[in-house]
């Protein structure tokens, strides 16, 4: 199990270490900065939608949706992370304590 | 973001909550605590380790093969990033290891949040050098206390991390084009994700995302 536990980790640490060794002469064009760029935006806000919304892969709404919302809220009003964080939480599992 | 450290501090405080149920959920799947932390420490990134520790949890020693294809599936992601952070980053020769390390979503997404070049690498080594003590120190303290946690969903511990990725990209929704691309992302990934493997619907999101950059942009 150490074995495997050590060659999922190099496998996942690849994918980190192969953006790196491409040659700066292709990463550094705009176009490419741009589309990088735009790349991230998509990977987070799916990250959102699989996270917020999914259970084992089944769409599901539950109490992380007034969570989210809640954190959108606190986000709009200029809150810190850490307060965003807690608050969807805690919200989250007080809806789950009475439900 | 003009508070990088504080930014960076509190994003490692909360993903450090996180944190505590991998340690857990590592033990309860049947690791070590010496194992649960190699992930932590080598693996270093959230989504892979999760699926890793998944797979082992329902399927044991037999399910060793499609945990490590599901946790590598799931570190694609890092592969993009490390392509928007090498060129800013610029690091020499064997230093590339330590930036490749610590590259994962929140890095990332504090890095590019930034409006300037220097702003982009103190943003991402803050981050990232913060995440990872949080992370690994909270990892050890979950394995240590094991499955005297309980289901991490009791607190809400699955929308702490939903609302985590909305902060991270919460700034970055400052332009309409970016709206588009991380509705349209977050829609693709939630449509698909019952049809095909998990870390795919991201990816797909991923896709959307370059397509809708490449026509709005000519």
């Amino acid at each position: 199990m150490t074995l495997a536990v050590i060659a999922a980790s190099i496998a996942v640490f690849s994918w980190k270490l192969m953006g790196y060794l491409i040659p700066d002469r292709y990463v550094s064009n705009p176009k490419f900065r741009q589309l990088a760029d735009a790349i991230t935006v998509g990977l987070l806000s799916a990250l959102v939608g699989i996270q917020g919304f999914t259970t084992s892969s089944e769409f599901t709404v539950d109490s992380r949706l007034p969570a989210l919302i809640l954190a959108a809220l606190l986000l709009y009003l200029r809150m810190p992370f850490i307060v965003v964080i807690a608050s969807a939480a805690a919200f989250s599992a007080l809806i789950r304590m009475f439900t | 973001m003009n508070r990088i450290p504080v930014v960076a501090v509190s994003i490692g405080m909360a993903t450090g909550i996180y944190a505590i149920s991998f340690g857990a959920i590592g033990v309860t799947a049947g690791l070590s605590i010496l194992e649960t932390m190699l992930l932590s420490l080598v693996m270093f990134s959230g989504a892979s380790q999760f699926a890793f520790v998944g797979v082992i949890a329902t399927g044991g020693m037999a399910a060793i093969p499609t945990a490590i294809a599901s946790a590598w599936l799931l570190g694609i992601r890092n592969g993009f990033y490390a392509l928007r952070m090498a060129p800013v980053l610029g690091m020499p020769g064997i230093a590339k290891l330590l930036s490749a390390q610590l590259t994962i979503d929140e890095s990332t997404a504090v890095a590019t949040a930034q409006s300037t070049p220097s702003g982009e690498r103190r943003g991402f080594w803050w981050t990232g050098i913060s995440v990872f003590i949080f992370w690994n120190l909270l990892t050890l303290a979950g394995a240590l206390l094991g499955d005297q946690i309980g289901d991490p969903a009791n607190f809400g511990l699955d929308s702490a991390a939903a609302a985590a990725f909305l902060g991270l990209v919460w700034p970055r929704l400052s332009n309409n084009l970016y709206r588009l691309i991380g509705l349209s992302a977050f829609i693709v990934a939630i449509a698909t994700s019952a049809f095909v493997p998990a870390g795919i619907p991201v990816l797909l999101g991923a896709a959307v995302a370059a397509l809708i950059q490449y026509w709005g942009k000519r």
